[in-house]
């Protein structure tokens, strides 16, 4: 009897582990994930795709942005304003703020701009956060108990669109709510934050290999994890681009963010078909390993696709690159605190606050490659001129 | 020390289950992979590739060779995957304070605190007896907090080119001979013989019935904290071969515990201890890598991946589970006297 136990226990355990296995590697909507609307039914479409949101996007990376041209986090593009006079009130303010969590170095790096900007103004008194560690449950509870503070505003990074929607709307009737970077399913937030999305990401880089790749090239493409809208976005529209290209697509594979398991896939694909003419990603944190990869087979590395991550920038000059890095700018996380702001004063703000989503190039690499931040730091952060910059990024 | 019962005691001519032992499935289930990668990619078996695959697989085969010295006693450790993600961010952080710091140093400070980590997990389990599950959940936890609460999330500071050797360098004047092969053999060649050891076959009658071991005079808690120390060892091994392979990430080890724990079953080592072979556990880990490259080559990925891995994990165990109970049912002599 013992003996069957055994058996049964550890048929039992090998389930139960695997299935604690799978839930480590679920990434929760995990990078610089953002939704591109608040209105979006794009979680809702199965395909994930949107004809009419996708031109939109590819029309607005063309538009010319409204606002200080040095100042890109308060630049908006082809804005609809709306009166906030209804919110108007003295200071000092209290300001809350509701962050999905801190999983990953972009969320960091923006996190830290964020309270960077919110130490630039003396009127503010008061900045409360709290950080959703990931769960959808937890920041409920997060922005219940924000929105029944004495907050004067309250900013929201939610962590997944549909699960957040009611919190968000709850909150809506209590203070006056700034969403930014993931949205929600309502309009009630006053104005919501975002840069252009995941079509304009992805068009980006498959444009390039387009252009740099030989017609005929074989053309890896690597993403992290499926199922999470901004990243199917970025993906959909690459495969447009691809659809219409000479490229052959050899492969489309996910690397749950993991740089390990990004240099082993590439390295079974060199290996496999004899080289790669082109990398394609969907985010940039394991562009480095992917560019090793090709070394430690001795071979040259191809046009690839990054993200305005420190060490790809170093590694892109270094190495001497043909590459891009579309960006997802961590400088939003200064918007929200500007927003809050105006709509205290009774300024107007945009309905969608959209903001610029600068491409790192070979022609302006220079410019965002700065000497001494650490590896995993954003270029795009668009703190350079805030107090404590560099130290206070890891500088 | 029930399940070691003599095998003379079956009758002649019995069903083949019989004659499987608990890790001859993680052998077949090997060697199926190895003929059906044959057969998706033959060029796989060109003796630079097969290095570079042994290369890849070598963290994770000596994390189970650590996980198995503390599962066969007994025990589970569960922090091994954040001592490898700790261990990648250490060196990186040991790099930005003294970036002229001699590599082999910040190795052995990293191997030195694995050891460390795994003394610990090994006093609070035996002597506080806290069963090692929720130690070692802790230490996890503990060992996760710690790195994000430091790093901010954004680890900081490069991996230097020589510490970066073990993990992606070759071996010098032989240029075909990756580095992590031949930190992967010692390490294997001395689990082997550590396991043929009075030490490591008193490890595994700890694990069977530590009662019983005890009363024959083993030191029951010291095998047990030696099993982590070890384990402790083995993931700071693996951390410094994971950041020399791939550079710097701050989720180097996530999810690595249980691959670790999945190949020592999957080795046929059964949980609670007290049976299987180390070679067998790192067999595993070697089929759970070659799982890996063939779903990659066979373009399977996404969630169907981690369905393909789980229905081969659970056959294989279940396999070895099945042959064992059968073994088990034949007629025992004390109960045919009944």
């Amino acid at each position: 009897m013992r003996v069957r136990t055994r058996s049964t226990l550890t048929i039992m355990s090998a389930a139960a582990l695997l299935v604690l296995g799978a839930c480590t590697s679920e990434v929760p909507a995990d990078t610089d994930a953002g939704t591109e609307t608040t209105g979006a039914d794009a979680a809702a479409d199965s395909e994930f795709f949107v004809q009419s949101d996708y031109e939109a996007q590819m029309a607005l990376r063309e538009a010319a942005p409204e606002g200080p041209e040095d100042r890109p986090w308060e630049q908006m593009i082809d804005p609809e304003m709306v009166d906030t006079s209804e919110y108007q009130q003295e200071g000092p303010y209290n300001l809350c703020f509701s962050n999905a969590g801190l999983f990953n170095s972009w969320r960091a790096v923006g996190w830290r701009t964020m309270q960077a900007e919110v130490d630039l103004h003396p009127e503010i008194e008061n900045f409360t956060a709290l950080d959703g560690q990931g769960q959808d449950d937890k920041q409920i509870s997060d922005i219940g108990s924000l929105a029944g503070q004495d907050c004067d505003a309250l900013i929201v990074s939610p962590n997944t669109t549909a699960t957040l929607t009611p919190a968000v709307e709850a909150a809506c009737g209590e203070v006056p709510v700034i969403v930014f970077d993931r949205g929600v399913e309502t309009d009630c937030p006053v104005t919501f934050i975002s840069p252009i999305g995941g079509y304009a990401y992805g068009a980006a880089g498959a444009e390039f290999l387009r252009d740099e790749v030989e017609p005929g090239g074989s053309v890896l493409a690597l993403r992290i994890a499926p199922g999470v809208d901004v990243l199917e976005h970025r993906w959909a529209a690459a495969e447009q681009v691809f659809e219409d290209s000479d490229l052959e697509i050899v492969g489309v594979q996910f690397t749950e963010d993991d740089p390990a398991t990004a240099k082993n896939i590439v390295s079974d694909y060199i290996q496999r078909t004899g080289g790669l003419d082109g990398v394609w990603m969907d985010a940039g944190a394991t562009s480095v390993a992917v560019t090793e990869a090709f070394e430690d087979a001795g071979m040259e590395i191809p046009p690839i696709v990054g993200e305005d991550q420190q060490d790809f920038l170093q590694a892109w000059r270094d190495k001497d690159l043909t590459a891009i890095a579309p960006g997802y700018p961590t400088f939003q996380w200064r918007t929200p605190v500007i927003a809050a702001l105006r709509i205290l004063n009774g300024e107007e703000v945009p309905r969608e606050w959209r903001l610029p989503q600068p491409v790192v190039t070979e022609d302006n690499l220079d410019s965002y490659l700065q000497e001494g931040m650490p590896p995993q730091h954003y270029a795009l952060c668009g703190c350079e001129d805030l107090p404590g910059f560099p130290e206070e990024w890891g500088g | 020390m029930s399940d070691t019962a003599a095998p003379e005691a079956r009758p002649r001519g019995l069903r083949l289950p019989a004659a499987l032992s608990a890790s001859t499935p993680v052998f077949v289930l090997l060697g199926v992979l190895l003929i059906v990668l044959a057969f998706v990619d033959i060029g796989f078996y060109e003796p630079d590739r097969l290095l570079a695959f042994i290369r890849r697989a070598a963290p994770l085969i000596i994390l189970a060779a650590g996980q198995y010295f503390v599962m066969v006693s007994g025990g589970f450790d569960l922090s091994v995957g954040s001592v490898v993600t700790v261990g990648v961010v250490v060196a990186a952080e040991l790099f930005n304070i003294a970036p002229d710091m001699p590599w082999p140093l910040a190795v052995v400070i990293l191997l030195a605190a694995g050891m460390v980590v795994g003394l610990v997990n090994g006093l609070v389990s035996t002597v506080l007896a806290v069963p090692s599950f929720i130690t070692t959940l802790g230490m996890m936890l503990i060992l996760q907090g710690a790195v994000f609460f430091w790093t901010q999330g954004a680890p900081r500071g490069y991996l230097s080119d020589g510490y970066r050797t073990l993990g992606r360098g070759m071996v010098p004047g032989l240029p075909w001979l990756p580095w992590a092969v031949v930190v992967l053999a010692v390490v294997a060649l001395a689990a082997v013989l550590f396991m043929r050891s009075d030490t490591g076959r008193t490890l595994v009658a700890t694990g069977d019935n530590d009662a019983a071991a005890a009363l024959s005079g083993v030191r029951v808690h010291r095998l047990r904290v030696l099993a982590f120390v070890l384990s402790g060892l083995a993931a700071a091994m693996a951390a410094v071969l994971v950041g020399g392979f791939t550079g710097i990430s701050a989720q180097a080890g996530n999810g690595m515990e249980f691959e670790a724990i999945t190949a020592v079953v999957l080795g046929g080592v059964a949980l609670g201890g007290g049976r299987g072979s180390v070679v067998a556990a790192m067999a595993g880990a070697l089929s759970l890598q070659t799982l890996f490259t063939l779903l990659t080559m066979l373009g399977v990925s996404g969630a169907l991946e981690s369905a393909v891995q789980g229905v081969i994990v659970i056959a294989a165990v279940a396999l070895g589970a099945v042959s064992w109970s059968r073994r088990r049912r034949v007629p025992h002599p004390t109960k045919e006297r009944r």
